[in-house]
C-alpha cells in the first residue's frame, strides 16, 4: 500500500525532527540541529535494510518515490515565497556581504572535495592540499 | 466574483499545485524552445518564482513573496518548511550509504568551514561599511552566514533591530544568489558527484539556496547536499553568539 512508504517517510521526517531538537536543546541552541540530515540518513538505512523491505518496495516504495518527485515543484513553490523584497531592499551592504560569502565559498567547494579522496594524477599542476 | 473566492481560497493547496504545474511547464517549454535545453527547466521555474516573490512581496507589503497575494496563499503551505523537509528527506530514497560515508569527514569539515568562512566574509564587510562594535560586526557576519543565523545570534547578543534585519538582507541575498548561481559554477567548481556535492551543501548551507541551486544543477546531487547543508544552520547558531562573538569581541 502506497500509505506504508508515505508513513514510514513521515516517521523518519518526525523522528530526525525529534532528534534535532533535542540536540539543539542539548547544545542552548534555538534551533533544530540537523533533523532533516539524520532523517535522510534513517530513511537512507530503513530502505537498504532487509527487515523493512515490504514497507520500501513496490506500492510503498511508490509512495516514497512520489513525494521524491514532487521535490522540485515543492522548490519553485519555496522560491516564489521568499523575502525576496527585502533582500533588494537591504541595501549594498547586505548585497555586499552576501554575494561576498556566496562566491569565497564556491570556490572552497574544489579544495574541500579532495579531503579523503586518494592522492592521483589530479595534484600534478597544483600543490599539496591536506 | 464571490464564487471564483470562495472556491479558491477554500481549495488554496490544490490552486498552488495547479499554479506550481503551470510554472514548471512554460518553464520546461522555454528551457527546450528558447535555450535548446542549455538552461535547466527546473532553473527556470526557480528564477520565475524568485521573480513572482519580489512582485508579490513589493504588492503585497508582506514577507511572504508571491503568497501573501491572496489568490495563492496556498504557496505557503506547498513551499513551507514542512513540506520542503519532507520532499528533502524522501530524494534520499534509494541513496547508497557507501557514497555518503565516503564522503562523510569532507562532508563534515565543510560544514565549520562554511560557517566560519562566510561568517568572516560577512563581518569583514560589516568593518569594511564603518561598523566598530563587536555586537553589530557579529550580527552581520552571522547573517552572511544564513539569514536563521542572523537574527538568532542578533537576539542572543542584543543587537539593534536595524543591525538585524540588516543581516537577514544579507542571508536573504546569499542563498537566493545560491539558487541561481549554482547551475552557471557547477561546472568549474566540480559539482557533479556525490562527494562534492556534499561538500557544497557543507559550505553554503543555506538549505533553501542548496535545495534550489542542487535541483536547478542535477537533481541526482540533491540528498548529498541537503544532508550536509541541514547540519550547518544549527552549528552556526551554536557557534554565532558564543565562539564567534568572543572572537570579535577580543578584537574590537
Amino acid at each position: 500500500m502506497i500509505i506504508y512508504g508515505v508513513a514510514l517517510l513521515s516517521g523518519c521526517l518526525l523522528l530526525g525532527m525529534l532528534t534535532g531538537q533535542l540536540l539543539g536543546e542539548l547544545l542552548g541552541v534555538s534551533a533544530n540541529v540537523g533533523g532533516v540530515g539524520i532523517a535522510m540518513l534513517l530513511l537512507v538505512l530503513l530502505s537498504n535494510s532487509e527487515r523493512f523491505k515490504s514497507l520500501t518496495c513496490g506500492a510503498a516504495g511508490s509512495g516514497i518515490q512520489f513525494w521524491s518527485a514532487m521535490y522540485i515543484p515543492i522548490v519553485v513553490a519555496m522560491a516564489a515565497k521568499q523575502n525576496v523584497a527585502a533582500a533588494v531592499d537591504g541595501g549594498v551592504l547586505a548585497l555586499v556581504a552576501g554575494v561576498a560569502a556566496v562566491v569565497v565559498s564556491f570556490a572552497l567547494v574544489p579544495l574541500l572535495s579532495r579531503i579523503g579522496k586518494p592522492e592521483n594524477a589530479e595534484n600534478a599542476d597544483s600543490g599539496a592540499v591536506s | 466574483m464571490d464564487v471564483i473566492e470562495t472556491v479558491f481560497l477554500r481549495n488554496s493547496l490544490i490552486v498552488a499545485f495547479a499554479f506550481i504545474g503551470l510554472v514548471m511547464w512554460v518553464s520546461y517549454f522555454v528551457s527546450n524552445r528558447l535555450t535548446a535545453g542549455r538552461i535547466h527547466g527546473s532553473a527556470i521555474a526557480i528564477a520565475l518564482g524568485l521573480l513572482a516573490a519580489y512582485w508579490g512581496g513589493v504588492r503585497s507589503g508582506g514577507q511572504s513573496g508571491v503568497a501573501d497575494i491572496w489568490l495563492l496563499g496556498g504557496i505557503g503551505l506547498l513551499g513551507g518548511g514542512m513540506m520542503r523537509d519532507f520532499a528533502i528527506v524522501a530524494t534520499a530514497f534509494g541513496v547508497n550509504f557507501s557514497e555518503l560515508k565516503k564522503a562523510g569527514l569532507a562532508g563534515i569539515v565543510s560544514i565549520f568551514a562554511g560557517v566560519l568562512v562566510s561568517f568572516f566574509v560577512g563581518a569583514a564587510v560589516a568593518v569594511a561599511f564603518g561598523y566598530s562594535d563587536a555586537v553589530s560586526i557579529t550580527t552581520i557576519g552571522a547573517g552572511a552566514v544564513t539569514y536563521i543565523v542572523g537574527p538568532v545570534t542578533g537576539e542572543a547578543i542584543g543587537a539593534a533591530d536595524a543591525v538585524i534585519t540588516l543581516s537577514v538582507a544579507a542571508g536573504l541575498v546569499k542563498s537566493i544568489l545560491v539558487m541561481v548561481g549554482t547551475p552557471f559554477v557547477a561546472k568549474s567548481i566540480g559539482l557533479d558527484n556525490p562527494q562534492s556535492a556534499m561538500v557544497f551543501g557543507g559550505l553554503m548551507g543555506t538549505t533553501s539556496g542548496v535545495a534550489a541551486g542542487l535541483a536547478a544543477t542535477d537533481p541526482k546531487l540533491v540528498p548529498y547536499g541537503a544532508m550536509t547543508a541541514t547540519f550547518y544552520t544549527g552549528i552556526g547558531c551554536l557557534l554565532g553568539p558564543s565562539v564567534l562573538f568572543f572572537v570579535v569581541s577580543a578584537i574590537f
